[in-house]
């Protein structure tokens, strides 16, 4: 079956629509390619066509991009650099056919999408809400490998395509009308008409008629002048990406060719880089986390979960608001706290949020308003009564934690799930005393909700799987990455997180600077770094977290360090009170945080030494991983995967490595276990290898064997 | 007339009423609503999909929600299919409403229905005068310059100011106000007799709120920009005293009236529902009816001389088409626009001359003792929102039919153009 049809109408305008047998969206695959080829530029070349609108037969995609499977795999750069050549050729025909091409775009243009958009003569937009706009390669670790390098830039300018380029920044249809992506744009029901009537139009020499770009954008971006632009951009893209990334500066190499050295040469450098990115390592692993969080956003084969029409959420803080944010799209949600004044923080969080979402054109009014309007908050528990799952999020206290259950079971139906936000408490001991602990789990929530895309689900041993399933498919439906862990002091996240912060704890405890062992790990490739991340979660709540898996790794012959309690006797909390290992300047976020030099009177008085940061993120990184290896070996996680992608999604473990395991199997279980082994041999036993590496190391065997 | 099949109430709800330009500054007509019907909705925990048909009332329309009804419905994320209007009958709209209701499930049109009322005066559609209006008009049409100066021509400065809706009646010119002044010199109802009335409104409110029986009705709103719990109507005076309203200077005839602020009712913003279905299906919904509507009348007087007297003239008649006495009402709740407007119509019910020669009755209709009546204050405390006292008066007297263990209970309210309205409810 074909991937596309066409017709040639009366006015002689060919419509044509593309229409991805067997999938819900257009991708552009090999076969795609071939059929374009050709028969697309045969009717391009008809004589008896006189203009052409390209359209999607798909209900709310125009096309998605290129077919991950296809790019994934490929195995050879050369095999990639061909794909992109291919393109090329294909979308330059279409460039240069001499006759207009309106691409009719409702849904998403992402990627070689938009490039393909980008190659005809005009675009029209939809302004339905599904109608997005990006280039989001980048993400995945490449490059838009089929002339959005060069054509983007020229179409709207340098200092509006880049941000798009090298971000993946998403355009919805009114920014791209301003901005001069689009010429027109339209409603999405007959879309194609519309743009079959601005073809003949254009074909009569009439019709849409394009801005010229400003003209400091034209000098920003034809003249020598945009040398300056360019050199702020590269800037920009090395203080965020340190390195480790590629894909963008290399992007950033194939913008500055075109415009330095024409469209040609700039897409032959594109072609080239491509390749190269296709089988990269970064490129490998981010695609690995985008396909495997993909795979966890289904609901497995036969799952037993039972519908929650109405979601419970007890404590209104910052966790309470943020789930209750999550969920309004999905289902009514009474949110219960004790005071009113939470209750009112929490209701301003979520208006909030959304008011953010309708000024970006991701939400339309009116829905802001429906969800708000099924937002019910209240200080009286029996208005609970009704609600198919309650989340509970209340200060992380155990007692507090049992009251709190036994006041929602009091209420709730005796079909409704119980589950706790909690980082660390163990789940049995919150369900000890429930009446119907099989409906009791853990929901392990990552701060801010709206932005941090993991929830870790917490399976107790008494826990039902129909409970389970129905609290993965709420997370399913609030868009979260979902994984289930197995219940034990920390679960997963929060116990590899304490076991490298303790590693942190214990560097500073011999000498090492804040801004070393932080800067150590930035470059390592974690977004934060542990000290600051500390402040961020708190000290306290650092402090606590300690204290609970203290005795957990306690038993397995590991020191643990007593300095993070002490720290939050002595009033050191962190972010919060604006005094932690950092010093946090009163009002405004906007000011910069100094090292706290207070702190390292806790940590053997003001004189530091040089700790080499390799060495400090060596140990911190292969602390994390031989933890991981640990909670796979104990069954704490069914699988690398659930590990890889807990790490990165919950705790920004090095996307570009793909996670711990993919770590692992990168350098091979045999270097990463002579790497502990030195560690064990200077440090001590905290580093002995998990028996799991042992093994893989033995026998050679992988995580992820291809 | 009687019902062929049963409508039931199941509950009524609504934001505390404030005094306008208080707490709910910042919530347009369409937020009350919005926040009373999300309320019901979560109350009755009714799914938004098993609505049939929404009705509003509203009387200062804010002229971007028109249809009140139906953007309060697509708001509260009532499915799409059910229709929604606005009725506007002044005061007594959200009963005209409830009205409406009723009837659609009882020529079997709808099964659910939401009816209830909103209005703000914090933000009431302030106009140009006429003379600009109409050059604003009349501008679109003109090209250049000159025309468009020749239109200033005639306009004078005095044009210029904005003009603020009246509460007056277009047939007689005059205000309410001055209408409740009529009537207390027509019947000599007394200053005293009024301050009274209205203090013992303000206390027993006050009373009910004490006591939590309000608090039952009332769904808390929490209004931007601070999105602070607003859980109590805040205009009730409990504390008040006959001394403390003696002091105030009559408002609508300074020289020899008798109606002051302090027993007339005052500008209020807030927003009522009330829950309606067939009686018969109410069961298979998951829901408890409370009160089953009985009869209803609507009723037209002179709007000079009978303005405020809706519920002397509709509560007979409502109550004969239910067939039964006045004496068997357990619960009334009428409408209080003026503690003069009440007491005359309570007078008048139990006047024989009136009953006879303006009520085509044999003798008076007879008297309501104070306990049966407004038992937890009325819209002289609680405040009167025009839109929405309606539903909030019905929603009163169901929760007081249960709370009193009451077989019958009766709401009557007066409107603007001397319209009466009336409804009888038997417990269910």
């Amino acid at each position: 079956m074909g991937s596309f049809h066409f017709e040639v109408r009366d006015d002689r305008v060919a419509i044509v629509t593309l229409d991805c047998p067997g999938s819900s969206v257009n991708m552009l695959s090999p076969s795609l390619i071939g059929e374009l080829e050709s028969e697309l530029l045969g009717i391009l070349d008809d004589p008896g066509v006189v203009a052409a609108v390209l359209a999607s037969g798909k209900p709310s995609t125009f096309i998605a991009g290129a077919d991950l499977k296809t790019l994934e795999a490929i195995g050879e750069a050369s095999e990639a650099e061909a794909f992109s050549r291919r393109g090329h050729a294909l979308l330059d025909r279409v460039a240069r056919c001499g006759k207009p091409v309106v691409a009719a775009i409702h849904g998403a243009a992402l990627g070689g999408g938009l490039e393909v958009a980008l190659a005809c003569s005009h675009l029209i937009a939809s302004d339905d809400p599904a109608t997005v706009l990006a280039l989001p390669e980048v993400m995945l670790g490449l490059l838009p490998g089929a002339g959005g390098t060069q054509r983007l830039p020229r179409r709207v300018g340098l200092p509006a395509a880049l941000p798009m380029i090298l971000t993946g920044q998403r355009i919805r249809a009114r920014k791209a009308l301003r901005m001069g992506l689009v010429d027109a744009v339209t409603t999405p029901g007959g879309i194609a008409g519309t743009a079959a009537r601005a073809a003949l139009e254009l074909a009569n020499g009439r019709g849409l008629v394009r801005r010229p770009l400003p003209l400091a954008v034209r000098l920003l971006t034809f003249s020598p002048l945009r040398l300056i632009v360019l050199r702020a951009a590269r800037r920009q893209v090395l203080r965020r990406t340190r390195g480790l990334y590629p894909a963008p500066l290399a992007a950033l190499e194939c913008v500055r060719v075109g415009l330095a050295r024409g469209e040609e040469a700039g897409k032959d450098a594109e072609s080239r880089s491509f390749g190269r990115l296709v089988v990269s390592r970064p490129a490998k692993s981010l695609v690995f986390l985008f396909n495997a969080s993909n795979a966890v956003k289904k609901p497995a084969e036969g799952a037993k979960s039972r519908a929650v029409r109405r979601l419970g959420v007890v404590g209104g803080g910052f966790m309470g608001a943020g789930v209750a944010g999550v969920s309004l799209a999905h289902c009514p949600v009474v949110v219960k706290d004790i005071a009113d004044g939470v209750l009112s923080s929490c209701i301003r969080a979520v208006a909030g949020g959304l008011d953010k979402q309708v000024r970006s054109g991701a939400v339309a009014r009116i829905e802001r308003d429906r969800r708000l309007s099924r937002l019910f908050l209240t200080t009286d528990p029996a208005e609970l009564a009704g609600c198919d799952l309650v989340v509970e999020a209340v200060f992380e206290e155990v007692e507090l934690k049992r009251r709190v259950l036994a006041e929602v079971e009091a209420v709730i139906g005796e079909e409704a799930v119980v589950a706790s936000n909690t980082s660390a408490l163990p789940i049995a001991a919150i369900a000890a005393e429930a009446r119907r602990p099989e409906r009791v789990l853990g929901m392990h929530y990552f701060s801010p909700v709206h932005q941090m895309p993991l929830l870790e689900l917490v399976v107790a041993t008494r826990t039902a799987p129909w409970a389970v399933d129905t609290a993965r498919a709420l997370g399913i439906a609030q868009g979260k990455t979902v994984i289930a862990v197995k219940d034990g002091p920390g679960f997963y996240t929060t116990r590899i997180l304490a076991a490298y912060l303790n590693e942190a704890m214990l560097v500073l405890e011999e000498g090492a600077a804040i801004e070393d062992v932080d800067a150590a790990l930035k470059d390592f490739g974690f977004p934060v770094g542990p000290i600051a991340l500390l402040d961020e979660v708190g000290i306290d709540v650092g402090a606590h977290v300690a204290r609970d898996l203290g005795g957990a790794f306690a038993a397995r012959g590991l020191s643990s360090s007593p300095l993070l309690p002490r720290l939050a006797e002595a009033g050191y909390r962190g972010r919060k009170n604006r005094k932690g290992f950092y010093l946090y300047p009163a009002g405004g976020k906007k000011g910069r945080k100094k090292v706290n030099t207070e702190v390292y009177a806790f940590f053997g008085g003001a004189g530091r030494r040089r700790v080499p940061r390799p060495e400090i993120a060596e140990r911190l990184g292969l602390t994390m991983i031989n933890e991981a290896a640990h909670c796979l070996e104990e069954g704490v996680i069914a699988s690398p995967r659930d590990g890889d992608l807990g790490a990165v999604m919950g705790l920004g473990f090095p996307p570009f490595s793909g996670g711990p395991f993919h770590f692992v199997d990168h350098d091979g279980a045999g270097t990463i276990v002579d790497r502990l082994h030195g560690l064990t041999e200077r440090l001590g036993p905290r580093f002995t290898s998990a028996g799991i590496l042992a093994d893989a190391a033995r026998d050679g065997r992988r995580f992820y064997p291809d | 007339m009687a019902f062929s099949s049963d409508v039931a109430v199941i509950d009524g709800c609504r934001t505390p009423f404030v005094r306008s330009g208080t707490a709910f500054t910042d919530f347009t007509t369409y937020d009350l609503g919005r926040t009373a019907v999300a309320g019901l909705l979560h109350r009755t925990r009714l799914d938004p999909d098993a609505v049939d048909l929404v009705v509003m009332g509203s009387v200062l329309a804010d002229p971007a929600t028109t249809n009140l009804a139906r953007e309060v419905a697509l708001g509260c994320g009532i499915t799409t299919s059910a229709p929604a209007y606005t009725v506007t009958v002044a005061c007594v709209s959200s009963l005209q409403a409830i009205l409406d209701g009723v009837r659609a499930i009882q020529t079997g049109a709808a099964r659910v229905v939401i009816a209830g009322g909103a209005e703000t005066f914090s933000d009431v559609p302030i106009r140009f005068r006429r003379p600009v209006r109409k050059r604003l008009i009349a501008s679109q049409k003109v090209r250049g310059l000159r025309d468009r100066l020749g239109l200033a021509k005639g306009l004078r400065l005095k044009d210029l100011l904005p003009e603020v809706p009246a509460i007056a009646e277009f047939s007689t010119a005059e205000t309410m106000g001055q209408n409740a002044e009529r009537l207390a010199k027509r019947l000599g109802i007394s200053r005293e007799e009024q301050d009274a009335w209205a203090l013992a409104s303000h206390q027993r409110a006050a009373r009910a709120t004490v006591e939590g029986l309000l608090a039952r009705q009332i769904v808390s709103a929490w209004a931007p920009p601070r999105y602070e719990r607003e859980a109590f109507d805040n205009g009730i005076r409990g504390d008040s005293s006959p001394a403390a309203l003696a002091r105030l200077k009559p408002a609508f005839d300074r020289r020899f009236g008798t109606v002051t602020a302090g027993n007339s009712s005052f500008l209020t913003d807030g927003a009522a529902a009330v829950l309606l279905v067939r009686a018969d299906r109410a069961r298979e919904l998951g829901l408890q009816p409370t009160a089953i509507v009985r009869a209803s009348a609507m009723t037209g007087a002179d709007p000079r001389e009978e303005l405020l007297l809706g519920p002397a003239f509709a509560t007979p008649r409502a109550l004969d088409a239910a067939g039964i006495r006045l004496d068997q009402l357990g619960v009334v709740e009428f409408h209080e626009a003026f503690a003069a407007q009440v007491v005359a119509n309570l007078r008048l019910l139990a006047d024989e001359t009136f009953c006879r020669e303006r009520l085509g009755r044999r003798g008076a209709v007879g008297r309501i003792d104070s306990e049966r009546l407004n038992a937890w204050g009325g819209s002289l405390a609680v405040g009167h929102p025009f839109g929405a006292t309606g539903a909030r008066l019905v929603t009163t007297c169901c929760h007081r039919m249960r709370f009193e263990n009451a077989r019958y209970g009766a709401v009557a309210a007066c409107a603007a153009g001397g319209i009466g309205v009336a409804l009888v409810l038997e417990r269910a």
